[in-house]
């Protein structure tokens, strides 16, 4: 063993850490985002992605999905520390890898070139609900929504089409059927 | 209709509602309005305090002492950020504390304005939850949230940022009805089915032991009884962690010691080779585990814990039973006594062998150390303290380092809310105003503060409040001119380069003591300090007590870094019997 100058222990052994999506309602109220990101950040937890907004404006609650890699351990910690949490009202867990859960994030591409390209930009993102938001002669920006990956290889594949600019959200999730969460 | 109040004053209200009857403070520019109502609300005691972070403490000291709610009162800006250390202190060890703080008013917020600081930004991470009072109309409801949420479930800190504009304000105030108490109830997340599977690993286990923490206090001092209850009738060994001392009274043969890197050799051998180990509110701390992949590796393990996240937290357990402690005891009692008569005694060939090794490892012993006739070793302070005051049923607050560990090693508690120590943040400064707030909730009985004469500087201001207060605490210095621990570790594991842990310039504590206007009283010799500790003890003042001890004396036994339980580290006595050389120190 290595000989320690330290007055705390080594590291253990690490279990392998998977990617979660992590969906919190909480109350829409001053300071609550800060609250749950300062958790992360504080207590060393991953962001991938974040995104927020209200969903309930009679009673005032929003829904926070957070995409996030962790070790089950470390991802039980997170679901127990957010429901300490004073404004936070239940939490959902979600693997990516998940049949039973619709994942999405949505993307804005603004392209610059001529008819040409642009029309073979439209036609590359036909797999991913594309509309057009706005059109000029010699731009359009385009928004698709599709799986995170997705995102990633389409705004490396469509430089070659005059992509000059990439808007994209954090992953927003839904359970599949006609079950809800509780 | 209904009257019309002040924010100042329904703050007021409100503590009188909750059944607040001191509170811990410092006024400032952004809380005056606060301090002009005090003098209409006479069942409230105002200590004026030398510096917020003792206002923390005392606070700290008040709650942990009686099981209640310490309230502080700290002005915006440096008041705050003074008060940020007592917060995390209390976050760490579960202490509920509500601290009231002005802000600037609200117009002004976000203009750097004087004295403003983001204060529900800085103390959220070191609260449960904090509160910016944004409407006077919200006040009374704020403040009697942050009350519920202090109190209930796992306690902690909660702060209520008051603009100053918002409490010249008026709003109506309801009377607060008290709720029935949440604590208990909506905690309680466990079935029988878990009670009955726990004592079915009790009655098949042939090596149990009992592990116990702050968790038990907290619980209030009925759940100290019913553990008693259990633990007489299963007949098992029990060990505690630093914050749970005094559950369980101390000079029982069933009590193994403290646990932990500083517990001693039968506690840790037994967590290390146990096959049944029962933690009652404890976290599995750090330093307790030692090495987590090696954490007694045969035993099946029970966590008992109001606080979901601290189960699996850094030690995977069996079986989690979720709930207040008290009422997961009484539920367990009740199963066992019905369905496990005798036990005890039908048990007790079932667990002898057991009994016998912990007899070994005791046999050790490892709070040993070697006697002096010529100085004063703090183990034997320690241990004098002890007798002569035994029966007078103290209360010991300590600050932070080598003194603390002694202190928890050879006074022997025996009952619950004893003993006010800085376990999780480790603050140094922590015990003297903890004492302060003792003293306030039980001005009757003895208050001592066992310290070291470097913690104590942090926070010796706070005898200024002592003597204003008449409040008779007793700060028993054990003085070696070293930050103790600091040079005890750097002796193991930095090659005896000593570097800043020397204090070369130490005031007079007992000139200091005169000055302040309470007693000094000096030991310099083993065979002075009986008398010195009992004319002590006969002064009806706060009392500063320089103990010179032993400079070089180091804290054992010891749980090296990532080592684990079975792997102690002995005092020198042993080390001299094992021939354990300077070398062989260093490679810890």
């Amino acid at each position: 063993m290595v000989n320690s100058k330290s007055a705390y222990s080594f590291a253990g052994k690490k279990q392998k850490p998977d990617t979660h999506i992590i969906v919190v309602w909480v109350d829409n109220e001053a300071g609550v985002l800060a609250r749950v990101v300062g958790l992360f950040s504080g207590r060393g937890y991953n962001i991938e992605s974040l995104a927020v907004a209200e969903v309930d404006q009679k009673q005032n609650i929003s829904r926070i999905t957070i995409v996030t890699t962790g070790t089950p351990q470390v991802v039980d910690q997170i679901k127990l520390q957010l429901k300490k949490l004073v404004p936070v009202h239940k939490v959902a867990d979600f693997k990516r890898e998940d049949k039973n859960v619709i994942f999405k994030e949505m993307a804005l591409f603004k392209f610059v070139a001529n008819n040409g390209k642009l029309n073979k930009a439209f036609e590359a993102c036909k797999n991913f609900n594309p509309v057009i938001l706005d059109k000029t002669n010699k731009s359009n920006v385009i928004q698709i929504t599709a799986l995170r990956r997705e995102i990633d290889s389409m705004s490396k594949n469509l430089k070659k089409f005059g992509l000059v600019s990439v808007s994209r959200t954090g992953a927003v999730a839904m359970t599949r059927g006609s079950e809800i969460f509780k | 209709m209904l009257k019309l109040y002040s924010g100042a004053e329904i703050v007021f209200k409100c503590l009188e509602d909750q059944n607040v009857s001191h509170i811990f403070g410092y006024p400032g520019g952004a809380v005056l309005p606060i301090y002009d109502e005090l003098k209409n609300f006479n069942s409230i005691k105002h200590i004026l305090v030398r510096h917020e972070q003792g206002a923390g403490h005392a606070a700290e000291g008040y709650a942990r002492s009686t099981g209640k709610p310490g309230v502080l009162l700290v002005t915006s800006g440096p008041g705050a950020t003074n008060a940020v250390t007592a917060l995390t202190d209390a976050y760490m060890d579960s202490v509920p504390l509500v601290c009231i703080t002005g802000q600037v008013p609200t117009h002004l917020i976000g203009t750097d304005a004087f004295q403003e600081c983001d204060t529900t930004g800085i103390t959220r991470p070191c609260t449960k939850h904090n509160w910016l009072v944004k409407d006077v109309n919200d006040l009374a409801e704020i403040m009697h949230k942050a009350f519920e949420v202090a109190t209930t479930g796992r306690p902690g800190p909660v702060l209520v940022d008051i603009p100053k504009d918002i409490q010249f304000q008026k709003a109506k105030y309801k009377n607060y009805k008290n709720k029935k108490k949440l604590n208990g109830k909506s905690h309680d997340n466990y079935s029988q089915k878990n009670i009955d599977e726990l004592i079915n690993l009790i009655s098949k286990a042939k090596k149990p032991i009992f592990y116990t923490g702050g968790g038990v206090i907290n619980s209030g001092t009925k759940a100290s009884e019913l553990l008693r209850e259990l633990v007489y009738a299963t007949g098992f060994p029990i060990t505690s962690t630093l914050q749970g001392l005094g559950c369980f009274p101390a000079d029982d043969n069933q009590f193994l010691g403290m646990l932990g890197m500083h517990g001693t050799y039968e506690a840790n051998n037994a967590m290390y080779s146990c096959d049944l180990m029962i933690n009652v509110g404890a976290r599995f701390d750090d330093r307790i585990t030692g090495k987590i992949d090696e954490f007694s590796p045969k035993s099946k393990k029970v966590h008992i814990d109001i606080d979901p996240s601290s189960i699996n937290k850094n030690v995977k357990v069996d079986l989690a039973i979720v709930g207040d402690i008290k009422s997961v005891l009484t539920t367990t009692l009740k199963t066992f006594k019905r369905s496990k008569k005798n036990f005890s005694k039908s048990n007790k060939s079932q667990i002898s062998n057991w009994w016998e090794q912990i007899e070994k490892w005791r046999s050790k012993r490892s709070l040993d150390y070697i006697g002096s006739e010529e100085t004063i070793k703090p183990q034997y302070a320690i241990e004098r303290l002890y007798e002569l005051t035994k029966d007078k049923d103290a209360y010991i607050t300590t600050e932070v380092g080598q003194h603390q560990m002694w202190a928890a090693q050879h006074y022997k508690f025996n009952k619950p809310n004893r003993w006010m120590t800085s376990g999780g943040l480790g603050t140094m400064g922590y015990g003297l105003p903890a004492a302060v707030g003792v003293q306030i909730a039980h001005p009757k009985k003895l208050v001592i503060d066992i310290a070291g004469e470097a913690s104590v500087l942090m926070t010796m201001q706070e005898m200024s409040t002592a003597v204003q207060y008449n409040l008779p605490i007793k700060i028993f210095i054990l003085n070696n001119e070293y930050m103790g621990m600091v040079r005890q570790w750097q002796e193991l594991l930095h090659d005896k380069n000593y570097s800043e842990s020397y204090t070369a310039a130490l005031p007079d504590f007992v000139k200091m003591a005169e000055a302040y206007g309470c007693v000094g009283i000096r030991a310099k010799t083993p065979e002075e300090l009986d008398d010195k500790i009992i004319e002590m003890l006969n002064t009806d003042r706060p009392v500063i007590f320089d103990c010179l001890v032993d400079k070089q004396e180091n804290c054992f036994p010891m749980i090296p870094s990532g080592k684990p339980h079975n792997q102690m580290l002995l005092g020198p006595k042993d080390q001299k019997e094992k021939k354990i050389t300077g070398k062989g120190r260093t490679l810890v």
